[in-house]
């Protein structure tokens, strides 16, 4: 489709009625709304299931009014963490940073009116969405949700109810959802590769990108190969499970009481293919937020991004060396102990980039002007979660220190922090700096800044305690505390922790008010509130269909020219041509 | 754009961003001084290891926390300095846009630290999983199923006997599935609990029966996933007689948090008196 048919399209869009102008949008701008607020729906429900977890953590034999029979059972236990688990990885960190925001701003930010296939767009939404709704359906099956954690090690997944409860139907349901989630990434993931090769702007070269764009380009990227290693890993999972085949099944199988006729499988090719995807997932959910963050740092530092080209190379060998690590998530599976060291090396090498981004963040801050806004503190406490989680990791990248700690709560704190806090850390600090570009109001900033200090503190106090309770013994996924002696000493932690949680859960009521208050009457925002360079604060806020009112944009210089000496203001638009410049473009930055 | 801001609402601003970077420069410097703490005074401690191997896991540990220590105290209080010290005052930010000798020189260091450790991590691993188990080990089988363990013993004859997976039946008193017509099976020992005598290798033989357990006794630092399957091997020797506690870590059914086992170190006679008993009761 030529760019005039695409805005012809998005102007039809315009004169369209509602349900096709919001609901069946082909608009990306709509999509990204709708993928940003059923990550906030996810992010809800996922929030108060680990809410439940921890309450029964702590108080095991309260009773509660909406579980049947009042007390939590270990199988409901087990569902809620399969659930939780779950719903936060795929529907609240692969859909809100890739999804949401990517959809949003990757256009917007390259010069783009569209992306390349609006249609399949829409599709990949309405796809997440009917996953998501599988996903929940799990909850009101008989039997309940799957009991199998996230991770869904065959046997315990492969064999039906004989297993457990929510081995029936429920797991039917969970693996179904996660095979129409595949199709819907997959499918989203060559929309953003198409979108960002064939439609940046003129003068849009790759080393003018901004860094967010390189992130969402490289996660597309591992989306497209690690989510079609999951759905084939899914696919012969549901095979064995109704097709009687033997994919991850041994022979000699004897589960509660009953001999099985499985044989030739092997559990651990289920662990490496769920791995092979799992482990580049952790890479989707936090490489877009460490392009937000190095963005709004620049922009909030009225600094260039420290070390660009470096930044963007960071990028690109976590991507690729996120491929060569999963075998570190089986140290004590039983895989070749010599594999172990191999993977070890490889996982301790994946922390020499990282680091590299961590300094170059820090390189930013230093002799910048930082001003302290809501999207600017989010943005700091990602840099600290992602120093803490990502430290913590390189002891699990060992085998030998792993396992003493494999299984443990010192693993549940380690991804916690980087893979769920640091990440949401980037969905807020995107939320709050982008929120003026999404709705064309501004978020109360004073509500921001309280929302920042308790979440802030909060996460740390549920957190970091955790690591405690792990090496003290403390092992995950564990309904209560009886198990074995020595776990009846780590309780004051647990309560400590649970009351944290609750406590922060009820400060991101704050945000919730903020937000949807704001959309409603937060105070009118300008084109550019943050006096930013990049081309999403070129246009109206919201921008209209075919997002730069039929103009084009040309690119001139890169993302980053804060501080420019010599300039007559601060920073330099990407759009802004030298002549204007020259002529004192102050005044004229909004029209292009 | 500057949209009129006033002088004085700048003045304001300025002073609004300086407490919000005292604020959290102190929460990190907090953050910081309570890790430092909670790690120092070994609050938490994992229980003293019983074997060499567990010692040197112990070391790698140890080292692993001085050097990610190191990091995290430099790194966090630096974004804490960092934050304070280039609030907005009015100054002018400086136009850098990076250093290549600088990228060059962290990421060297980084390489440094990490990749050896990495390499240096090898020796733990070496001794408990890459060597085999002494030739005079005492071998001793670890089934699992939901959600128990059985050990067996090879008995007077040095072997265990065969095992068919069809013949399984707890009820009947034959958990295994032991093989009546293979004589090598005739004097197997089956226990509930695992005995070992202290000082003396030890090489399990861990399988399971129907989902992926786990074998982890946290005094050994010893964890493994019993998968279905396989026969997996470890070997330990532990040097210190007590009684230890055997949990599940992986993930097996609605039973996991209840899977559990002990674990007596005794001296060998004591160890050899348990054989007897447990001879005589099967």
């Amino acid at each position: 489709m030529s760019s005039d048919s695409r805005i012809a399209h998005a102007a039809e869009d315009m004169q369209a009625g509602f349900l096709r102008r919001y609901v069946f949008s082909t608009d990306h701008k709509i999509i990204g709304l709708q993928y940003f607020f059923l990550a906030i729906a996810a992010v809800t429900i996922g929030t108060v299931l680990s809410l439940l977890m921890r309450f029964h953590l702590v108080w095991p034999s309260a009773h509660l009014p909406f579980i049947a029979g009042g007390i939590m059972t270990p199988e409901q236990y087990l569902a809620l963490m399969t659930m939780h688990g779950t719903i936060m990885v795929f529907f609240v960190l692969t859909t809100a940073p890739q999804s949401a925001f990517g959809n949003y701003f990757l256009p917007l930010q390259i010069g783009a009116p569209d992306m390349a296939f609006p249609r399949l767009n829409m599709l990949s939404f309405w796809l997440t969405l009917l996953a998501f709704l599988v996903m929940l359906s799990a909850f009101l099956v008989p039997g309940g949700a799957p009991i199998s954690g996230w991770t869904a090690y065959p046997p315990l997944s492969g064999l039906g109810d004989i297993t457990g409860p929510g081995e029936g139907m429920g797991q039917s349901l969970w693996v179904a959802s996660v095979l129409i989630f595949c199709v819907a990434s997959l499918l989203g993931s060559i929309n953003f590769i198409s979108t960002t090769i064939d439609m940046r702007a003129p003068g849009m070269t790759l080393t003018r990108m901004p860094l967010t764009v390189w992130a969402w380009l490289v996660t597309a990227i591992l989306s497209l190969l690690a989510f079609a290693v999951l759905f084939a890993g899914g696919i012969l999972l549901v095979l064995d499970r109704v097709a009687a085949t033997s994919f991850f099944l041994p022979a000699g199988l004897v589960v509660s009481g009953e001999f099985q006729t499985h044989g030739g499988g092997s559990p651990l090719l289920w662990q490496h293919l769920f791995w092979f995807f799992g482990h580049p997932e952790v890479y989707i959910a936090i490489l877009p937020g460490m392009g937000v963050v190095s963005h709004i740092l620049a922009n909030f530092s009225r600094k260039p991004v420290f070390g660009y080209r470096a930044m963007a190379f960071a990028i690109c060998a976590i991507g690729f060396l996120g491929f060569l690590v999963w075998g570190h998530h089986m140290f004590v599976s039983g895989m070749n102990p010599y594999s172990s060291l191999t993977f070890s090396l490889l996982t301790v090498s994946i922390g020499v980039p990282s680091a590299v981004k961590t300094f170059n963040w820090l390189g930013t801050l230093c002799g910048g002007k930082l001003q302290f806004q809501s999207p600017m503190l989010f943005a700091v406490g990602f840099v600290s979660f992602f120093v803490t989680g990502g430290l913590s990791g390189i002891f699990l990248a060992q085998p030998a220190v792993d396992t003493e700690l494999h299984a443990t709560y010192y693993v549940v704190a380690h991804f916690h922090i980087v893979m769920g806090v640091a990440a949401i850390f980037g969905i807020l600090a995107a939320t709050y700096y982008w929120f003026p570009k999404m709705f064309g109001r501004r978020m109360s900033e004073s509500l921001g800044k309280l929302h920042f200090w308790l979440t802030f503190v909060g996460v740390y106090c549920v957190f970091m305690p955790m690591h405690f309770v792990g090496i003290a013994g403390g092992i995950r996924r564990y309904a209560d505390s009886t198990g074995a002696t020595y776990l009846a000493a780590l309780q004051p932690l647990h309560r400590f922790m649970t009351i944290a949680a609750f406590i922060t859960a009820a400060a991101q009521l704050i945000f919730f008010y903020n937000f949807f208050r704001s959309i409603k009457s937060g105070e009118r925002a300008v084109e550019n509130p943050w006096d930013a360079t990049t081309l999403e604060w070129t246009t109206a806020s919201p921008p209209l269909a075919g997002n730069f009112a039929g103009r084009f944009p040309s690119v001139y210089r890169g993302p980053y020219e804060y501080s420019v000496p010599g300039a007559a203001q601060d920073f330099l638009p990407q759009h802004l041509p030298p002549e204007e410049l020259a002529s004192g473009g102050k005044e004229r930055s909004h029209a292009s | 754009m500057y949209d009129g801001v006033s002088k004085v609402s700048a003045r304001v601003h300025l002073r609004g961003y300086a407490s919000v970077a005292l604020l959290l420069a102190l929460l990190l410097t907090i953050l910081v001084a309570a890790t430092v703490y909670v790690f120092g005074a070994h609050l938490y401690p994992a229980p003293p290891p019983i074997s060499q191997d567990a010692v040197q896991v112990d070391h790698q540990y140890n080292l692993t926390l001085y050097v990610t220590g190191a990091a995290f105290v430099l790194a966090q209080l630096g974004l804490a300095w960092a934050v304070f010290r280039f609030r907005d005052r009015g100054q002018k930010a400086s136009h850098i846009r990076g250093n290549v000798a600088l990228e060059i020189l962290w990421t060297s260091v980084t390489v440094i630290a990490f990749v050896g450790l990495g390499i240096l991590g090898r020796n733990a691993w070496a001794g408990a999983r890459l060597t085999p188990a002494a030739p005079d080990a005492i071998q001793i089988e670890v089934t699992t199923n939901q959600f128990v363990y059985t050990f067996r013993y090879a008995g007077p004859d040095g072997k265990f006997g065969r095992l068919d997976p069809a013949l399984v039946s707890a009820p009947t008193g034959n958990p295994l599935g032991i093989d009546p017509n293979d004589p090598a099976g005739q004097d197997d020992i089956l226990a509930a609990e695992l005995t070992v005598p202290v000082n003396r290798p030890i090489e399990l033989l861990i399988r399971s029966q129907d989902v992926v357990h786990n074998f982890f006794v946290r005094e050994l630092r010893l964890q493994q996933d019993a998968v279905p399957g396989m026969v997996i091997p470890v070997h330990f020797s532990a040097d210190r007689i007590g009684t230890y506690e055997i949990v599940c870590t992986q993930l097996c059914g609605l039973g996991h948090y209840k899977m559990h086992g002990l674990l007596h170190v005794d001296s060998q006679s004591d160890y050899e008196a348990f054989l007897k008993r447990q001879a005589l009761d099967q």
